[in-house]
């Protein structure tokens, strides 16, 4: 009786044996890569509002403060999102025949609120506080880019925990003085290694261990 | 269960021994089951050769379809800003504000925290003299109360929807036809009232229809006997906070009635030790049942109810207020002859810094001994201060609610307006209520939810919950609380002061003006109520400041500065104060006797639909979902029954059936129940739930009587916690007397091994910011169960139900043990919360395959629900059995009135997630936010937890044990304080006191109480 299997088969079978374990690796390397990729992370991407608001305009162009409309970003772990009234203080003089702004002033008209989809959507298990990190030196162009170039809003950074984990394992890398933290333009110095260590010093930032305690972000 | 083998047993046991139910000394087989599977249920799967297949199915399709579930996208939010932002919010910061809670009549203070409008979490108010910071389990669930699902949302006429104007019109209609008989018709029936406001415009409701008679109802407030000999004895204030003796007859003083709070804070702050042979109070307790107060007694003694009358009337005898002669009831010689002259002695020996109370469940003859034994040992306005009462008329609930029915059966009544409560339900079943409900021609009632009484009714009128309306109360210090709403209406209830006004035909006024209306008239002085108080300059100040400190200063008699405000007058002296039949107790002192009692959760079944109430472990008993009959083991013994034996008990006619329960420390020859539970339209949670005493009781009796007769029907189950998380015999409380620790104070201590802190393999870990603790006072503990409500509801913690109980799967993160010692017949009893212990040496941490527990840099022992993949090995692992898993999908995503009520700083935890107590880090993490962006460390007492923020004992303290200052640092660095099972080497960040007594030593001479030889 002949052989069943050539003696190529061996060849073919050691093949095999690496090749599953190099589709395994690939398929791995490509969950991975989906993982992080803004198809699933939601970066870069222009989410759909009630009205097409520029920040390139209001701050680059205008040079309105964060603070002008994200009052209790200083006082509250929610940046605040401001009511119609704040739109009102300006275009019931400027653009207020506008077509484009006819949602906002329904909305003040009509007493009823505008409905935005929120961009930078934390999981529901992760409590992130503005107070604390406008507090001790994390600029919000850190976190959500020069968002005074930005003509739509949208998510600068992936939001993913490892990239939390970038900034939280080694604030110094970060950090900037308190008196720019709302400065969109802002340039991190050739020092800034030295500056962040002589900032987390002053500022008195927590240690890696605690920045890295699972019960500072979930609970 | 054999009792004599376990006395038997009990007896050759050297030593103090802790037990925790007569289940675990009998070792029934059942009791052993239970032990030796931690989460039952679930192991037997795997013997049953089928089973076993079938589950691996089962287990392989999860898994395949929890892959594909997990690629889900996480769905867009929407943010909905204000469109004018009221100025005061700032969107993350809850707001707090005063307002009370009304129950029998009486305010319970409390502050309502408040997230973007939607109330979360009730709190005490730390200012108010009735709360001093803290609540009871009715005030913390109360939120549940105000989002539940089943609460009426419309009004109806005949089943069908209605609106408010209709009803007003017609009401009016039929009011303008008895306007000829002067209202002689109309009849209203309440709850007590204290509210000034509502006492006011019923009084000119009166004034209009003179013939109109109001009546009070409400079974456990309304029926404090205090007609008779003493009238105003039930409006005694104590100053427990004065006493070094506190004589109790039959009162449960911190576990029922309007003061309770605030007398568990006076009585904390006395029997505190905060060094050895520091001076502590001594309770003495006569009383049927075992509650939470004769739990806290230093001398116990089980009497029949019947039988304080004799025990009062021989104390006041020794004392020499009054003669013991011709009282009937026995009690037992050797209290006769050695506990009554002691305690007489040890009265006598603190002449106006003893009390004695009389419990509000007793009659009239002893409520006038313990005044006679107070004003003959000159406590009088030291310890105890006697005043009017506060309720609108002071008569007894059992009369006019009997007057009431009278007049229905006669046909005199035309038109019935009940507002609140459940009569159909809570009156005693012999009236005939519902019966006599049908002749009445027009009937209304208001209440919360479509109950018992108002599927009977013409008119439902859906009620507004006091967190959404305006009104004013009086707590039981006569301190006045302006209830301000929270939230708008969310069905647009309505509250008695509406319904009152409309009728007086200011329908067209909001609560606020109502009230506001009253106080500026109070303010000039023309309200019929004489208050004797200083306003302010101007009305605006005064009303502003009393809704921002919710109270109106110099109304408490807790002030020393203000002068006793003077009780309104009767409103209702327009010929409706007689009671037509006096309620001269018509007890039979001969035979079994039956005790009626309050639920301790549920009350009288207004909280049955209340699940966070129906789930909280009674104290003492840990049953939940069920009321019981209590017997002690002797009786039960007798008549041959057991616990979970279901009887059948005859009293005067009436039969009802009840489980049996049998509760060490209970008097011979009583049976307690319980009513509250059998209601059969109180909503999906409440309806049909346990066994209605009701049915038993009767007006000649409202609280106990002789001739009881019980018989075995059949068995019945029942869910109790007694016996879950066991913790196998170990000594985990520990106690002392006074005398020991004053002299050998190292005595704690000794009572167990405790490893050097430097004997573990694991590398050490230096604490260096902060290093959260707790301490917890075991001697303070009364067992009220209130912070694991208080848990409960800060931490959106969800229930199971009976069967989920039963089969030891509750949520609570916070459980309070109860732990006898000595013997069955007459244990003394101990409690001890058990949170989590955040063990430095966490044995939880070690088993986590994903690394889901694990060690925050300041202790925490932190759980990651997103990363638990449910292996449970960390709750297997457990030493003190404090870790809950969530078998099925508990937390209810479903009703939309829940994602109003839960607190949104803390994740609602999903199925298949393990979770357990996490020190409130919610409110760590916040007070950390706030001390760290104004550069400053956070100051001890700062952060308080759920639990300590509830607790009105001040038992448990919460803080940073690296500040040396810190209060509970001061705590740990006690002589009594230990941690429980250390010889594993855990090294607990939760500790406790053990408990000290102050037994009377002719009593209990000090030899005989053998100092701790409790094995190791």
């Amino acid at each position: 009786m002949s052989q069943i299997f050539k003696r190529s088969s061996n060849a073919l079978a050691k093949a095999s044996l690496i090749g599953v374990v190099a589709t395994l690796a690939f398929l791995g390397w490509v969950v991975m890569l989906l993982m992080r990729s803004s198809f699933v992370t939601g970066q870069n991407a222009y989410v759909d509002q009630p009205i097409q608001f520029s920040h390139a305009h209001h701050v680059g162009g205008m040079g309105i403060d964060c603070r002008y409309c994200h009052t209790t970003v200083e006082t509250s772990a929610f940046a605040n999102i401001p009511p119609t009234k704040t739109c009102m203080n300006c275009h019931s003089q400027v653009w207020n025949q506008a077509p484009i702004l006819e949602p906002v002033r329904a909305s003040f008209r009509d007493n009823t609120p505008l409905e935005w989809t929120r961009v930078h959507d934390l999981p529901d298990f992760v409590y992130f506080n503005h107070q604390v990190h406008v507090a001790k030196g994390v600029g919000c162009a850190t976190c959500h880019g020069r968002v005074d170039q930005m003509p739509l809003m949208l998510q600068h950074a992936s939001l993913q925990m490892e990239w939390c984990l970038e900034c939280h394992r080694a604030p110094e890398k970060f950090l900037r003085p308190k008196e720019e933290v709302f400065n969109m333009a802002y340039e991190a110095p050739a020092n800034q290694l030295e500056l962040g260590n002589r900032l987390k010093q002053q500022y008195g930032i927590a240690s890696v261990e605690h920045l890295t305690s699972c019960s500072t972000c979930h609970r | 269960m054999n009792f004599s083998e376990i006395r038997t047993r009990l007896d050759g046991l050297d030593g103090r021994t802790y037990w925790r139910s007569l289940d675990e000394l009998a070792g029934t087989p059942e009791f052993q089951d239970f032990l030796h599977r931690e989460f039952p249920s679930q192991a037997s799967e795997f013997t049953d050769p089928k089973g076993r297949r079938d589950f691996l199915r089962l287990m392989a399709a999860s898994i395949a379809l929890a892959g594909a579930t997990a690629c889900t996208r996480q769905p867009p939010e929407k943010i909905i800003p204000y469109v004018r932002q009221p100025e005061e919010l700032v969107p993350g910061r809850p707001l707090f504000y005063a307002t009370a809670m009304p129950l029998g009549g009486y305010g319970m203070p409390l502050l309502a925290e408040s997230h973007m409008g939607r109330p979360t979490k009730t709190e005490g108010n730390p200012e108010h003299p009735a709360s001093l910071g803290a609540t009871d389990i009715y005030g913390q669930a109360s939120i549940l109360d105000l989002y539940d699902p089943d609460r009426s949302r419309t009004i109806l006429h005949r089943g069908e929807v209605s609106t408010w104007d209709s009803f007003v019109t017609a009401m009016r209609a039929q009011l303008n036809a008895q306007t000829a008989t002067q209202g002689a018709g109309f009849r209203i029936l309440t709850e007590p009232i204290t509210s000034p406001t509502l006492l006011d415009q019923i009084e000119t409701l009166l004034r209009t229809f003179p013939g109109a008679k109001w009546h009070q109802w409400d079974p456990v407030f309304g029926v404090m006997q205090t007609s008779g000999a003493a009238p105003a004895a039930a409006a005694a204030t104590y100053r427990l906070e004065q006493a070094d003796i506190v004589v109790a007859l039959d009162a449960d003083i911190f576990g029922m009635g309007p003061g309770m709070v605030r007398a568990q804070k006076d009585f904390a702050k006395r029997r505190r030790v905060d060094h050895p042979g520091q001076d502590m109070n001594r309770l003495y307790v006569a009383e049927p049942a075992l509650t939470v107060t004769g739990a806290k007694a230093d001398h116990r003694v089980a009497l029949r109810a019947r039988d304080v009358h004799a025990f009062a009337a021989a104390l006041a005898g020794a004392v020499g207020a009054g003669s013991a002669a011709g009282v009937a009831g026995d009690i037992p010689e050797d209290v006769r002859s050695t506990w009554i002259p002691a305690i007489a002695r040890d009265l006598q020996a603190h002449r106006g810094r003893a009390v004695v109370i009389a419990g509000d469940t007793q009659p009239p003859a002893v409520h006038a001994l313990a005044r006679a034994m107070n004003e003959s040992l000159g406590n009088v306005g030291a310890t105890v201060i006697y005043g009017e009462p506060l309720t609108g008329t002071n008569r007894d609930g059992i009369a006019s609610l009997g007057e009431l029915v009278g007049d229905m059966a006669a046909g005199r009544v035309e038109v019935l307006l009940m507002l609140g409560g459940n009569p159909v339900f809570t009156a005693p079943g012999h009236l005939g209520f519902a019966h006599h409900l049908d002749r009445v021609p027009l009937r209304v009632h208001l209440s919360q939810a479509l109950d018992e009484t108002s599927t009977l009714c013409h008119w439902h009128l859906n009620e507004a919950h006091f967190l959404e309306s305006w009104g004013d109360i009086r707590s039981f210090d006569g301190a006045v609380t302006i209830i301000q709403p929270l939230i708008a209406p969310l069905y647009g209830g309505k509250t008695a002061l509406d319904v009152i006004a409309a009728l007086n035909g200011q329908g067209d006024k909001s609560g606020l003006d109502l009230v506001r209306d009253y106080w500026t008239r109070a303010m000039g002085g023309v309200t019929t109520a004489a208050w004797n108080i200083e306003f302010g300059e101007t009305f605006d100040k005064t009303w502003r400041k009393a809704l921002h400190d919710g109270f109106i200063a110099g109304t408490s008699s807790f002030d020393a500065a203000s002068t006793e405000p003077t009780a309104p007058t009767e409103p209702t002296a327009t010929g409706t104060t007689g009671a037509t039949q006096p309620t001269q107790p018509t007890t039979n002192m001969s035979g079994l006797e039956i005790v009626f009692r309050p639920d301790p959760t549920i009350l009288d079944g207004r909280f049955a639909n209340n699940a966070w109430l129906q789930e909280l472990p009674k104290p003492l008993t840990k049953i939940t979902w069920d009321a019981v009959a209590y017997v002690s083991p002797r009786t039960a013994q007798r008549l041959g029954l057991e616990s979970r034996d279901l009887a059948t008990l005859t009293y005067r006619g009436a039969a009802q059936q009840m489980p049996i329960w049998v509760q060490p420390g209970h008097a011979e020859e009583s049976v307690t129940v319980h009513f509250g539970y059998g209601r059969t339209k109180a909503g999906r949670v409440g309806s049909n739930v346990g066994f209605n005493a009701f049915t038993l009781r009767r007006a000649e009796a409202p609280w106990f009587d002789g001739g009881l007769e019980i018989t075995k029907a059949g068995t019945y189950d029942i869910s109790t916690t007694q016996v879950h998380h066991s913790m196998e015999s170990r000594n985990l409380v520990r106690v002392v007397t006074k005398e020991q620790y004053a002299a050998h104070p190292s005595v704690v201590h000794e009572m167990a091994h405790t490893p050097a802190p430097g004997m573990t393999l694991y590398p050490k870990f230096e604490y260096n910011g902060y290093k959260w603790g707790m301490a917890i006072d075991t001697s303070t503990c009364t067992g009220c169960s209130v912070c694991i409500i208080a848990c409960q509801s800060e931490n959106n913690i969800a229930v199971v139900g009976k069967e989920g109980v039963g089969r030891g799967r509750e949520m609570h993160w916070l459980r309070v043990d109860t732990y006898y010692a000595g013997n069955i017949d007459t244990p003394e009893t101990y409690h001890q919360p058990v949170p989590c212990m955040q063990c430095e040496n966490a044995p939880c941490e070690q088993v986590c395959p994903v690394a889901a527990t694990t060690h925050s840099a300041e202790g925490l022992n932190d759980m990651v629900y997103n990363r638990c993949v449910g292996t449970r090995y960390c709750s297997n692992n457990c030493p003190y059995k404090v870790r809950r898993f969530n078998f099925l999908l508990y937390s209810d995503y479903t009703t939309p009135s829940f994602d109003m009520m839960r607190n949104p700083d803390v994740t609602v935890r999903s199925r298949g997630v393990m979770e357990k107590c996490t020190y409130c880090v919610q409110r760590i993490n916040h007070a950390r936010g706030d001390a760290k962006t104004e550069g400053r460390t956070i100051a001890d007492g700062e952060i308080k937890t759920a639990c300590e923020q509830a607790c009105p004992s001040d038992a448990i303290v919460f803080g940073d044990l690296n500040d040396p200052n810190s209060r509970v640092s001061k705590l740990k660095a006690q002589e009594r304080n230990y941690g429980i099972l250390e010889d594993l080497n855990t090294r607990p960040r939760t500790t406790y006191l053990a408990a000290v007594r102050n037994p009377n030593p002719e009593i209990e001479p000090a030899a005989t109480h053998t100092s701790g030889a409790m094995g190791h």
